[in-house]
């Protein structure tokens, strides 16, 4: 348990609610306890409800999992779809797969890497920064953007745009493709959507270079806000190239740095996964708490995502995300950069790198001809690990002789970041509630720290929920004391 | 290539009951349609409304969002939708109204004209199959879309 997790008297508290919290995919709410001296004792992100999603794939044919995964997410279906399949590899022994098939791959998932990246950024990171945390609530918004920055609306709208194209040309569809399939993909590239994709990825590259000069811009134009706010020093886990460490979002090993940057495991196989990684289950909410079995619970949790792949790998193989990277480290003087804005720095430096990589891979001819798939032995138990735009996904499954699915364990990259998150709305929470009153700027502030790291508690718990905001101020003995809601056209409303 | 005049987008997830009756629509939409109308109509799946799709709005005479709808009373309901800002705007998936106000913003001037179809609905379970209800109400709905691809 870290501080400010649980209070130590909590009786005598008083209890603030956040209910729900917007710009995040599904339903969570927050909690603060505060004492009779107006202190924060106690903050907590809750997560409201939960639906079985491995429940659901246990009994279905291993085959169909790749395209049914997808539907946990109307985000990130691509990554669930790949990390399926990567898993599934083994069940009929395509491993590797071949040569063709892992480049489509690759070209879908750096296009999801990228589309995810850029909704995120320019729909719902980038009004926050464009306008201010106290900005009028109804202008920080993507029409908010268009209205005042009509260009960089459109670049992250048509970048989005671009990912999508990708997906589609290699999953089949836009959304719920079958492309790729236990043991390679179905289909190559064809030739008018190489064309197709070719025509524009110069522009997209640029475009993705704009978008790190402007997060660049906006963190320098508060240098002292964007490092300080939501800054939680973390342990950091993602996959890395294996042999040189580089960044790597499709397939690699396992690497932990600590919160200093000395790294504490590296070339860990993710099929090792269970030996590295326990999950904690706390009664106050549904998502749970992975750590490092070998550090335990309290010092044991960890940050993933692109602050945590960014400074994990020892180099991007990109050479203008390098450029990026570089300069992005030397930011920190030194040292590790742990605030919770830098994330969207990060991830601007992976959505350029994304592009590059899709361009690398639009000049190699494998995508258009070769063999798609790839067979052998038989294996009953399978796990497949892919970095998801918001972090770490883990799909374990055993298959039965019958087909079908016996067991399905999903650690999805939210629930990786579930005690980075609950720490960074501690840090908030310490540093910005006076104790009296909840306002609308600090209503945001906890919001934006929490969107730092782009949560998707669909994935996470498995829920879906979209609702107006509402905070209530509730006293020891549980009745309402005052109630600040953000109705859907932006207006508050204090009663 | 030349824009199709119609375009009609529904969106749903297959595996969450009568949340699917979007994405079925479309499909026996697909079937029904005559060989005169399917150059004139695009059918487009989602998961959920992205503000990307403002781009495919461009260059229609009319569209046609089609979406499950607990509130519809009867097979299905039928309403104008206008640009307009609500807290979707701030989540990743937007409201009808909240994808033509992107539109708007982005390309400066107003949208193609848009009709909403609410699809009768009643469970949204994960794993459950449409109800009969949900299902039954599926041709009604097709019938008054086909009507809706003829009606210049």
């Amino acid at each position: 348990m870290t501080e400010l997790e649980t209070a130590a008297q909590p009786q005598g508290l008083r209890r603030v609610a956040i209910d729900p919290i917007s710009r995040v995919e599904g339903h969570g709410k927050v909690t603060l306890l505060v004492d009779e001296h107006n202190r924060v004792q106690q903050a907590r992100l809750h997560i409201v409800e939960f639906r079985g999603f491995e429940q659901f794939i246990c009994g279905r044919p291993y085959w169909e999992v790749p395209v049914m995964v997808q539907r946990l997410c109307g985000i990130c279906p691509v990554s669930h779809h790949l990390a399926a399949s990567k898993a599934l590899d083994a069940v009929v022994g395509a491993r590797p797969v071949p040569p063709s098939a892992d480049k489509l791959r690759r070209l879908m998932h750096y296009g999801q890497v990228m589309q995810s990246h850029a909704l995120h950024f320019f729909h719902l990171a980038s009004p926050d920064l464009l306008f201010g945390f106290d900005a009028e609530p109804a202008r920080r918004n993507i029409v908010g953007v268009a209205q005042a920055h009509p260009d960089i609306a459109k670049k992250g709208i048509l970048l989005r745009k671009y990912g999508q194209e990708v997906i589609r040309a290699t999953a089949g569809k836009r959304i719920h493709g079958t492309g790729s399939v236990p043991g390679g993909m179905n289909r190559l590239l064809q030739p008018e959507d190489h064309a197709l994709l070719s025509r524009d990825v110069q522009q997209m590259i640029e475009w993705a270079e704009d978008a790190v000069a402007l997060v660049k811009r906006l963190h320098a134009a508060d240098v002292a806000r964007h490092e300080s706010f939501g800054l939680v020093p973390a342990k950091m886990l993602s996959l890395v190239r294996p042999g040189d460490g580089a960044l790597e979002l499709y397939d690699g090993v396992i690497r932990v740095r600590d919160a200093a940057g000395n790294i504490l495991l590296d070339d860990q196989d993710p099929a090792t996964y269970l030996d590295l990684i326990e999950e904690e289950v706390k009664p106050w909410t549904y998502m749970k708490f992975p750590y490092l079995r070998s550090l335990g619970p309290t010092d044991g949790w960890y940050r993933v995502g692109p602050l945590a792949r960014v400074q994990n790998c020892n180099f991007i193989a990109t050479p203008r995300a390098e450029r990026e990277r570089r300069e992005f480290v030397d930011s920190g003087h030194g040292q590790i950069i742990h605030g919770a804005l830098a994330t969207h720095w990060a991830r601007m430096i992976e959505l350029l790198h994304a592009m590059e990589v899709m361009a690398d891979l639009l000049h190699d001819g494998d995508l258009l001809q070769g063999v798609l798939t790839a067979s052998g032995p038989r294996a009953e138990e399978c796990i497949g690990v892919i970095e998801a735009p918001r972090g770490t996904l883990i799909h374990h499954y055993r298959v039965g002789a019958d087909d079908l699915v016996t067991m399905c364990n999903l650690i999805v990259s939210t629930t990786h970041n579930n005690q980075a998150m609950n720490e960074s709305v501690r840090a908030v929470a310490a540093e910005r509630f006076d104790g009296r009153d909840i306002s609308e700027g600090l209503l945001n502030e906890i919001e934006v720290a929490i969107r730092a790291y782009d949560p998707c508690l669909s994935c996470a718990t498995h829920a879906l929920g979209s609702m107006p905001l509402q905070v209530d101020l509730v006293d020891q003995g549980g009745a309402l004391r005052s109630r600040l809601t953000r109705h859907g056209d932006g207006r508050f409303e204090r009663a | 290539m030349a824009v199709k005049p119609l375009l009609i987008i529904a969106w749903g997830n297959r595996s969450r009951g009568d949340d699917a009756v979007g994405p079925l629509f479309l499909d026996a939409l697909g079937r029904a349609l005559s060989d005169e109308q399917t150059p004139r109509v695009d059918l487009l799946e989602e998961h959920q409304l992205h503000p990307e799709l403002a781009l495919d709005l461009v260059g229609r005479q009319r569209v046609l969002l089609a979406d499950a709808d607990p509130q519809a009373e009867g097979a299905f309901a039928i309403s104008d939708v206008q640009p307009g800002s609500d807290a979707s705007l701030a989540s990743h998936t937007l409201s009808a109204p909240a994808l033509l106000a992107v539109y708007c913003e982005l390309h400066g001037r107003q949208p193609p004209p848009v009709t909403l179809l609410g699809l009768h609905a009643e469970r949204f379970g994960l794993g459950r199959p449409p109800s009969e209800a949900a299902t039954e109400a599926l041709p009604a709905a097709v019938l008054w879309a086909l009507g809706w691809i003829d009606a210049d």
